[in-house]
C-alpha cells in the first residue's frame, strides 16, 4: 500500500473516531450498512472515473450517463417487460458505447476530453427528461423482480452485520481493477500514457488505443453503477438523478491520489477517498450540521488534502533535486556543448 | 569585390567610408570570457561594432555564437570581459541594459502572440492608453504608431492583420519592426533565414540593408555562408569559443570561412569494428518528410557499421529519423528491411521490425521520468514479460538489474527514478530499453547530448560492441569530433536532403563542412 494510501486511511479512521466519540449512533449497525451502502455505489463510478483521471483525461459526464442509463434501465424491465439479465447487458453495452464516442472525440477528433465530457453532460441529462418527459421513472404497484433486487440492492448477514451487495459489488470492482491497473500490461500503458504520451508513443504504446480503451471502460463501469443506484433508488427523477456525481467521483479519485495532469493515483486511493466523502456526508448528518453545509464541508476537507499534499509533494521534489545536484557533483563537470553556445 | 556580386542594390549602403555614421563604433567588446564547469564557451573575445555596420557571425555548432549574443542581450553573464556601449564600461549587462543601449533580438523561436494582430504584437506590454486608471487601450494611437514602422520595412500586411495569418517571413518582419519601434541601433537575428524561402530571404536581405542606411547596426547568425558573402560588411568568426578572424568584405569568401571555422583538435575516438561492415539492412529510397515537402532522401544503412549522419542543426536529419520510426508519417518513398519491403505506419510498427530510436530529447520522449529504472526499461516490450497474463515483476527486474551491469547505469538500485540521475545514466537507460530486446537497427539521435566524458566513451564503446554483433546503426549528431571519431561512414544533409557520403579515407572536418553548407567536396 503507498503512503498516501496510508495517511488517507489513518484519516478516515481518526475521523470516524471523532464522529464515533460525539454520536455513537455512527457506529450503529444500521448506520454503518447504510453508509457502506454508499461507499459501495458511489466507489463503483468512482473507479471509473479514476480509469480517465489517470491517463490524463476527465469524464464530467459521469451523472448524467447514470441518469440517462437509470430511466432507461428501469424503462425496459417496468414497461417493455425485457428480461432482466437482457435488459442489464444492454445497459452496459449503452455505457460502453458511450465510452467508445468520449474516446474517439478525445483522440480521433482532438477535442479535450473537458469539452467532449461537458457536452454529453448535458446531452444526456437533456435525453433523460425528454425520454420521460421529465416524469419521475420508477416501479409501479406489484411490480417486483426478487432475483434482481436481492442481487443489487440486497444484504446478507456477515456475523450480524447487514453487508450491502453493493459493497460486495464493489470488492470484486476494486479487485479487478487493482489487477488491471497495477499488475496489467494494459494497466502499465495506462499510467505511461497519462505520465508522458510522447514518450509512451516512441516505446512503441499505441497510446490512441490506450485512451480509447480506458473511456470505455469508464463507459461500462458508471453503466453497472447506474443499475445498482437505480435499484437502490427505485424511483428515478431525470431532472435531479445523479446531479453532481461526476464530481464527487473526481474529488474521490484526487482525494485518493490522482493528479489531474494523469499518470498518478491508485485503486485504493480511489476507494479509500469515496469512504472519506461518504463518512464525511454521515458526518454532516449525526452531528447536527445543517446539511445545506454539505457540499462546503466536502470542499473544504478536499482543499486541505490537496494542500497538504501539495506541501509534500514539494518537500520530497526539494530532497530530490538535492540528490540530484549531489550525483551531479560526484559525475564531475558534465555540460552539453550545445548548452554552452 | 567579388565579381558574382551585384553591387546596385547594395552600393549605397555597402560603399565603406562612404557613410559617415559607420566609422565611430558605439559597442565594443574587449577580452570577453565565459567559462562554464568543464567548458570555455568564450574566449578573450574581442570586437566592436560601428552604427549601420552589418555583421555576419559564423562558426560551427558550439563554436560559442549564441553565448556570444547572449552576453550582449544580457542573459547571459561572463566571467570576465569590458563591454563598451557608447564609451560606458560595464563588466556585465542586464536584460534592461541591453534594451535601453538599443540592442534588440529577433530570435530562432519567435517571441510573438499568434491571437493578436500586428500592432498588439509590436507594443505588446508598452500599449498607449488613456482612461487615466482605467489604462484602456488607445487603439486609435497604436495603429497610428506602427503604421510608420510598416511603411519604412515597406512590407506587405497591414497593422491589423491578425499574426495568425501571417507567413513566418512575415512574422520576422513583425519581430524587426519590434526592434525598430524600440528605437533599436543593433538587431541581433538568429539563423534569419533558417526557413525562409529564396524570394523571403532576398527581402530580408533588402531589410537588412535598409537597415544599414538608416544607420542600424545588424549582426546574424548564419550557416548560409552565401548570405553573408551576400550582405555582411564583415563576417567574425568563432571557433572552439576563441575568434579565429575577422574577415573584411573583399577577404569574405565561403571558402575562406570555411577554413577559419575548421581546424579544430579532434580527440581520435575511434575504435575499429572486428569485421568489415556486411549486406545491406536497411534501404531508404526516396523518403520525403513532412518538413521538407520537396526533398527526398536515399540511404542504405549495412549490418555492423556505424553510419554518421551530420549537417547543421535544421537539416532534416531529425525528421528523417522520426519517419523512418514511424512517428510523423511518410511522405512519399519506401524503406527496406533486409531487401523485404516494410510499412511503418508507427513506432509499434518499427519496433516490431527491430527498428529502434533513441531521440534527441530524452526528457520529453525517451522516458518516463519520476517512474523506476525498472520499468522504464521494459516500457516497450512488457509483454515478454507475462505470468499468468500479469506482468512478471521479479523477471522485469532482474532483467533491468543485468542492463544495469552491462551498461554500468550508476544507480543505488533498479527501483530509482530515472530524474534522480545524471544525463549520462538516463541515456543509458534509453539504451537499456532496447537492448533488452534484439535490435536490428539502432538510430540514435545525438547519442551523447548533454553527457560527460566518461559516459561519453562507455556509450561509444556500446555502439562498437552493439555493431560487431551485427546491429546497424545510424547515428545523427552535430558534434564534429562525434561524427567524424566515431563513424564508419558519413552522410551529411543539407536543407533536407543528402549531400554527400564520406568514407572514412575523405574524412576531415573540412569535407563534412563543405557538404553541410552545400557545397560539393
Amino acid at each position: 500500500m503507498h503512503k498516501k494510501d496510508l495517511s488517507l486511511l489513518v484519516l478516515i479512521l481518526v475521523v470516524g473516531a471523532v464522529v464515533g466519540f460525539i454520536n455513537p449512533r455512527f457506529l450503529l449497525a444500521g448506520n454503518l450498512s447504510n453508509t457502506a451502502n454508499q461507499i459501495g455505489l458511489f466507489g463503483i463510478f468512482s473507479i471509473a472515473e479514476a480509469f480517465v483521471i489517470i491517463i490524463g483525461g476527465i469524464e464530467l459526464s459521469v451523472g448524467s450517463v447514470i441518469a440517462l442509463l437509470s430511466v432507461l434501465f428501469i424503462d425496459l424491465i417496468v414497461n417493455h417487460d425485457v428480461n432482466w439479465v437482457v435488459s442489464f447487458s444492454m445497459i452496459v453495452a449503452g455505457g460502453l458505447v458511450i465510452g467508445v464516442m468520449h474516446g474517439l472525440l478525445a483522440t480521433k477528433m482532438h477535442i479535450q476530453p473537458f469539452v467532449v465530457t461537458l457536452c454529453g453532460l448535458l446531452i444526456y441529462r437533456g435525453a433523460a427528461r425528454y425520454y420521460t418527459e421529465d416524469a419521475t421513472a420508477g416501479f409501479g404497484f406489484g411490480a417486483s423482480f426478487p432475483m434482481l433486487e436481492w442481487l443489487t440492492a440486497g444484504r446478507t448477514n456477515v456475523f450480524g452485520f447487514p453487508l450491502p451487495h453493493s459493497v460486495v459489488a464493489l470488492f470484486i470492482v476494486t479487485a479487478v481493477a487493482w489487477v488491471v491497473l497495477h499488475r496489467s500490461v494494459f494497466g502499465r500503458y495506462l499510467y505511461a500514457v497519462g505520465k508522458n504520451e510522447e514518450a509512451a508513443r516512441y516505446s512503441g504504446i499505441r497510446s490512441d488505443r490506450v485512451v480509447i480503451t480506458a473511456y470505455i471502460i469508464c463507459g461500462g463501469l458508471t453503466a453497472f453503477a447506474a443499475i445498482l443506484i437505480a435499484m437502490y433508488t427505485r424511483s428515478i427523477s431525470p431532472a435531479v438523478h445523479g446531479s453532481f456525481y461526476e464530481l464527487y467521483a473526481i474529488a474521490a479519485a484526487v482525494l485518493g491520489g490522482c493528479s489531474l495532469r494523469g499518470g498518478e493515483g491508485s485503486i485504493f486511493g480511489v476507494v479509500l477517498g469515496t469512504i472519506l466523502l461518504q463518512v464525511l456526508q454521515n458526518l454532516v448528518n449525526l452531528l447536527g450540521i445543517p446539511s445545506s453545509l454539505n457540499f462546503a464541508v466536502m470542499g473544504t476537507v478536499i482543499l486541505i488534502g490537496v494542500l497538504a499534499d501539495q506541501y509534500l509533494v514539494q518537500r520530497r521534489r526539494r530532497a530530490v533535486t538535492a540528490k540530484g545536484r549531489l550525483q551531479a557533483n560526484i559525475a564531475g563537470p558534465q555540460l552539453e556543448r550545445a548548452s554552452a553556445e | 569585390m567579388e565579381g558574382a556580386f551585384a553591387p546596385s542594390r547594395f552600393s549605397a549602403a555597402s560603399g565603406g567610408a562612404v557613410n559617415p555614421r559607420m566609422s565611430e563604433p558605439f559597442l565594443e567588446l574587449v577580452d570577453i570570457s565565459k567559462i562554464y564547469p568543464g567548458v570555455v564557451a568564450l574566449d578573450h573575445v574581442s570586437f566592436s561594432l560601428s552604427p549601420g555596420e552589418v555583421i555576419g557571425l559564423v562558426g560551427e555548432n558550439g563554436a560559442g555564437k549564441s553565448t556570444l549574443m547572449r552576453v550582449l542581450g544580457g542573459v547571459v553573464e561572463p566571467s570576465g570581459g569590458i563591454i563598451r556601449i557608447d564609451g560606458v564600461e560595464r563588466r556585465s549587462l542586464t536584460v534592461a541594459d541591453a534594451i535601453n543601449g538599443g540592442i534588440a533580438f529577433v530570435h530562432q523561436e519567435l517571441n510573438l502572440f499568434d491571437n493578436l494582430d500586428v500592432a498588439a504584437n509590436v507594443f505588446i506590454g508598452r500599449e498607449p492608453v488613456y482612461g487615466g486608471a482605467l489604462k484602456l487601450v488607445d487603439r486609435k494611437r497604436l495603429y497610428a504608431q506602427v503604421r510608420p514602422l510598416l511603411e519604412r520595412l515597406a512590407v506587405d500586411f497591414e497593422p491589423d492583420a491578425p499574426l495568425a495569418e501571417l507567413s513566418l517571413a512575415q512574422r520576422q518582419l513583425v519581430e524587426i519592426i519590434k526592434a525598430l519601434s524600440l528605437d533599436a541601433r543593433l538587431v541581433i537575428m538568429d539563423e534569419p533565414t533558417s526557413s525562409l524561402t529564396l524570394t523571403e530571404t532576398g527581402r530580408l536581405m533588402r531589410v537588412i540593408a535598409g537597415l544599414k542606411a538608416d544607420g542600424v547596426s545588424v549582426i546574424f547568425i548564419t550557416h548560409r555562408l552565401n548570405e553573408v558573402k551576400q550582405c555582411a560588411d564583415r563576417a567574425v568568426v568563432l571557433r572552439d569559443g576563441h575568434m579565429v578572424g575577422s574577415l573584411t568584405r573583399a577577404e569574405l569568401t565561403p571558402a575562406e570561412m570555411i577554413r577559419l571555422m575548421i581546424g579544430r583538435d579532434l580527440k581520435s575516438l575511434y575504435i575499429p569494428p572486428e569485421a568489415p561492415p556486411g549486406e545491406s539492412v536497411l534501404e531508404i529510397a526516396k523518403v520525403v518528410t513532412q518538413t521538407y515537402p520537396d526533398r527526398a532522401v536515399s540511404l542504405s544503412l549495412r549490418r555492423g557499421e556505424i553510419l554518421g549522419l551530420a549537417g547543421l542543426v535544421g537539416s532534416g536529419r531529425t525528421e528523417l529519423a522520426r519517419a523512418v520510426f514511424g512517428v510523423d508519417p511518410l511522405r512519399g518513398g519506401s524503406i527496406k528491411l533486409d531487401g523485404e519491403p516494410i510499412r511503418i505506419t508507427t513506432p509499434r510498427a518499427a519496433i516490431d521490425h527491430g527498428i529502434y530510436l533513441i531521440p534527441e530529447d530524452r526528457k520529453s520522449s525517451g522516458l518516463l521520468l519520476d517512474v523506476s529504472i525498472a520499468q522504464n526499461i521494459s516500457l516497450p516490450d512488457l509483454a515478454s514479460y507475462l505470468r499468468y497474463w500479469l506482468v512478471d515483476t521479479k523477471c522485469e527486474i532482474e532483467n533491468a538489474c543485468r542492463q544495469r551491469e552491462r551498461l554500468n547505469i550508476r544507480a543505488p538500485d533498479v527501483a530509482t527514478t530515472v530524474d534522480s540521475l545524471s544525463g549520462g545514466n538516463q541515456q543509458k537507460v534509453v539504451l537499456a530499453k532496447w537492448l533488452s530486446m534484439r535490435p536490428r537497427v539502432l538510430i540514435f539521435d545525438e547519442p551523447t547530448r548533454g553527457i560527460d566524458v566518461g559516459a561519453k566513451q562507455e556509450i561509444y564503446d556500446m555502439l562498437r560492441r552493439l555493431t560487431d554483433a551485427g546491429v546497424a546503426i545510424l547515428m545523427i549528431s552535430s558534434d564534429m569530433e562525434e561524427v567524424i571519431g566515431v563513424s564508419d561512414r558519413i552522410a551529411v544533409m543539407h536543407e533536407g536532403a543528402i549531400s554527400g557520403f564520406l568514407d572514412r579515407s575523405q574524412f576531415s572536418e573540412h569535407n563534412v563542412l563543405q557538404l553541410a553548407v552545400g557545397h560539393k567536396v
